[in-house]
């Protein structure tokens, strides 16, 4: 009798580290989170094979264009000329800033080309045509 | 004298029984807002302004793109009607033949950001570095 109460092991896992684990797992979250700033326009974005990442959210700047030839930066719509301003004051606050097209696959290069020109002007030469995975 | 002291003490410590309960609504506040999804897409970095320079014509290969989204290549002359998808294969030998070539891509101003988009991946995936876009036509 006494031989096999001795040899009773405590059952269960221990839960004491728990808070520890999940406070760990938060501060992850809490860093990767960027909450999302902006709606953007009503498009659908053209395909690509050979895409890559963009690096993070927070050196990016996101110019949206429909086909239409409606363009908007941070939920602004707003006329071609006034984009280079725009791009301008972002690229002196960030240096490394990568403008980000989300434009409609049946946009018109015209206003692509327009883009280019703007973002030109504001020195942000680094753009990132977005699009989507073609299958 | 020292129980009267003991009782009247009042508990000095933050309950922290429900600790774990804020720290998981918190973290699950966090899982739901994260999007892990990152942006994709054609990475390209432009010319600065007033960065024009003259280059030899024996370097450039121009790349037409026309309204309707046919695609011709070649440079003076030499200028042939090719399919989207043969593209790669074509500015793969270009390149083997001159590894300064620099592709030019001309759109016209109704040519489709689809059909533009569809050149420059090809032009990815024929590992051209040196790609030009010069001014629309009409």
């Amino acid at each position: 009798m006494r031989l096999k109460q001795k040899t009773k092991t405590v059952s269960g896992i221990p839960t004491a580290s728990l808070p520890d684990i999940i406070f760990m797992l938060l501060i992850f979250f809490m860093v990767v989170t960027v909450l999302r700033q902006y709606q953007g326009l009503k498009l659908i974005l053209p395909e690509a094979r050979k895409i890559s990442k963009l690096e993070g959210k927070r050196h990016v700047a996101n110019i949206w264009a429909t086909k239409e030839g409606v363009i908007s930066i941070d939920d602004r719509i707003m006329e071609m000329n006034q984009v280079r301003n725009i791009m301008y004051d972002k690229r002196k606050n960030d240096p490394q800033i990568v403008a980000s097209v989300k434009a409609d696959r049946q946009a018109e290069m015209k206003l692509i080309t327009g883009i280019h020109q703007e973002l030109r002007k504001a020195d942000a030469l680094k753009v990132n045509y977005s699009a989507k995975t073609r299958n | 004298m020292l129980t009267a002291r003991n009782r009247k003490r009042p508990g000095g410590e933050i309950p922290t029984a429900s600790l774990p309960d804020i720290v998981f609504m918190l973290l699950v506040f966090f899982l739901v807002t994260t999007t892990i999804d990152v942006d994709k897409g054609l990475g390209l970095v432009l010319p600065a302004e007033g960065n024009e320079q003259e280059v030899s014509k024996k370097n450039i290969t121009n790349i037409f793109v026309n309204a309707s989204g046919k695609v011709a290549i070649g440079s003076g002359d030499d200028l042939r009607i090719v399919e989207i998808r043969d593209l790669r294969q074509e500015v793969s030998n270009r390149l083997l033949a001159n590894d300064k070539m620099i592709f030019s891509v001309r759109t016209d101003s109704r040519t489709k950001y689809q059909a533009y988009l569809d050149v420059m991946d090809q032009l990815k995936m024929a590992n051209a570095k040196r790609i030009s876009i010069a001014e629309p036509e009409g």
